[in-house]
């Protein structure tokens, strides 16, 4: 663990090493917990990221306050640009909140974990296998949970496609009842312009096993990002709801996201 | 007089390390009967030891020497070890004589030693797998089927015969002085192997923190499936790291490659089928077992480590 030491010592500030410190996250002794999050390679990230989120996407985040501060919750939002930023800079705006921070889980897509490197990276910097009984066993354990209920689907649309949500899967819904946690939906702007992808080449990616194959520019454009999370929503405990009533509470969610996306794009004065 | 009050205990597989722990802490309290197929252990005076095949009739025999109340299963052949068919031969059948046997001569408490392999190493396992999870060891690869084999059976008594009050632990790893598994034997040496670019989360229990989950299953009659794991987790290179090992990492993609290097090497302490072990993680949930029978490991991982170094480094 070499590197890891060398790079927490060149890149994490005393500020930002107590700052995460004082985030009350169970680890074990070694500094993991059961999905691999690890406390030093957090550090080392989030000194990464907030050079990325200050002045690359020179995020501006609304409302964060609105995630309570304790206690299971899921948050909910679009998904767009390819790769994960977007549960990254969501993370970042919670994890530096000036009152109470969180440090939330993103669960991602299922073939990061095949990707060497990059899946034991994200893992340590508390992504997890968007797998429900992770979500189940995080919520259990009152952690606060990032779900793009979208999955692929948004991740991997095209430029044309932009802030067009596509269909949400009801997974999160139960998990939220079952569990007792309010959802906070967030609309996530800016993120579709990072890897404006104008086609998806199928077979390439069922040849390598990956979900998509977008034929976009190689680099990620500073667009900028706006954050805005809603008020929470409730959705208590009923064992009789049919598939369909979960089905319209999730589109509840849905729109209130919608809602979010519309007031951000209408915040937002240029693209860049 | 109090030597006639005592219960007799058959332990299996008694030349292992951990075997030799359990009797250890047993052999005060109950009249201990050792047995081990490989060779002929010497415990000391007060605990008989013998040398059998439990596919041999002469086994039963020991049934009908000593009025056994209990059986404590831990005598199975590592998946590293012998041939798969020798394996299945001793591990599922040899269990199956055993259990028979048990059933026969009305043996009351029955502890089997499992493993947490059965899980199977996959890409989407969730983490804090619990004990209704499908054991999927056998679908990924055939050298463990011995393992998922010997755990069905063992529920089918669990079911079958109540009397039994059978309890299975799937401890995770079992590492410390004395361990010969695959893994001990991993971080036990100079140069361990690794999988480029994959670190998997992996849990180690120390031997004698597992000998006391046994007594501890043994003298609690709670029958049922339980996971054996300290809430405690590293990922593997981390491990080696502290343990003092320098790693030797292997191509990992794609896949077919580093599976050919390892069959092409056959190494004893890195084999071919446990590839996916080291690179996906199998994190299992030992709450119910630790709620239901007071179990508190007491050894933290870098004491376990710190051995494995002073075993590197010796004075």
């Amino acid at each position: 663990m070499n590197l890891r030491s060398f790079l927490k010592e060149k890149l994490v500030s005393k500020e930002l090493d107590e700052k995460i410190n004082q985030i009350r996250k169970p680890v074990g002794s070694l500094g993991y917990d059961p999905w691999g999050y690890n406390t030093d390679t957090v550090k080392i990230g989030y000194a990464l990221v907030k050079q990325l989120y200050d002045k690359y996407f020179r995020v501006e985040a609304h409302g964060t306050e609105k995630v309570p501060s304790r206690g299971p919750v899921l948050i909910i939002a679009n998904h767009s640009g390819q790769l994960p930023i977007d549960g990254i800079l969501i993370g970042f705006a919670l994890a530096t909140r000036d009152k109470e921070p969180r440090m939330p889980r993103a669960m991602i897509e299922r073939f990061f974990p095949t990707v060497p490197w990059l899946g034991n990276v994200l893992n340590q910097v508390g992504a997890v296998l968007g797998d429900p009984v992770n979500c189940a066993k995080m919520l259990d354990n009152d952690e606060a949970v990032i779900v793009f209920p979208e999955g692929v689907r948004g991740s991997g649309k095209l430029y044309r496609d932009r802030y067009q949500l596509k269909r949400f899967g009801n997974g999160f819904m139960h998990l939220a009842m079952k569990y007792n946690a309010p959802i906070v939906p967030v609309g996530v702007v800016g993120c579709e312009e990072t890897i404006p992808a104008i086609s998806n080449l199928k077979p390439v990616a069922k040849s390598l096993g990956i979900p998509y194959f977008p034929v976009a520019l190689p680099m990620v454009l500073p667009a900028k990002v706006i954050l805005n999370f809603g008020d929470p929503m409730y959705f208590p405990a009923n064992e009789d709801l049919t598939e369909e009533e979960v089905t319209r509470q999730v589109e509840q969610v849905k729109s209130a996201i919608s809602e979010l996306i519309d007031q951000g794009l209408s915040e937002r004065k240029r693209l860049f | 007089m109090n030597q006639r009050k005592k219960q007799s205990i058959l332990v299996t597989g008694a030349a292992g390390a951990l075997a030799q722990h359990v009797i250890n802490r047993l052999r005060d309290r109950y009249n201990v009967v050792a047995v081990d197929f490989r060779e002929q252990p010497y415990l000391g005076d007060d605990v008989p030891s013998y040398c059998i095949d439990f596919n041999k009739r002469v086994f039963e025999d020991l049934f009908k020497r000593y009025d056994f109340e209990g059986v404590i299963h831990l005598g199975r052949i590592m998946s590293s070890q012998e041939t798969r068919m020798r394996r299945y031969n001793a591990n599922v059948l040899g269990t199956q004589k055993l259990l028979n046997l048990s059933n026969k001569y009305g043996i009351k408490r029955v502890i089997v030693l499992s493993t947490y392999h059965v899980y199977g190493a996959n890409a989407y396992n969730p983490a804090l797998i619990d004990e209704s999870a499908p054991l999927k060891g056998a679908e990924l690869t055939m050298d463990l089927i011995d393992s998922v084999e010997l755990e069905n059976l063992a529920t089918i008594y669990l079911w079958r015969y109540p009397n039994l009050n059978i309890t299975i632990l799937r401890p995770c790893n079992i590492v410390g002085p004395g361990v010969r598994n695959t893994i001990s034997q991993l971080l036990s040496s100079k140069y361990a192997p690794t999988l480029a670019g994959f670190s998997p989360m992996m849990q180690f229990i120390h031997i004698e923190d597992m000998a006391e989950a046994l007594v501890l299953a043994y003298t609690k009659e709670k029958p049922g499936i339980f996971n054996v794991a300290p809430e405690d987790w590293v990922s593997y290179q981390h491990a080696l790291s502290l343990c003092g090992c320098k790693m030797v990492p292997i191509p990992s993609v794609p896949p077919a490659v580093p599976r050919f290097i390892l069959r092409t090497l056959n190494m004893q302490n890195f084999p071919p089928f446990l590839m996916n072990f080291f690179k996906y993680p199998v994190v299992i949930d030992g709450r119910v077992f630790r709620d239901t029978f007071g179990f508190r490991p007491r050894r933290p991982l870098r004491e376990i480590f710190r051995y494995y170094r002073e075993y590197k480094n010796p004075v």
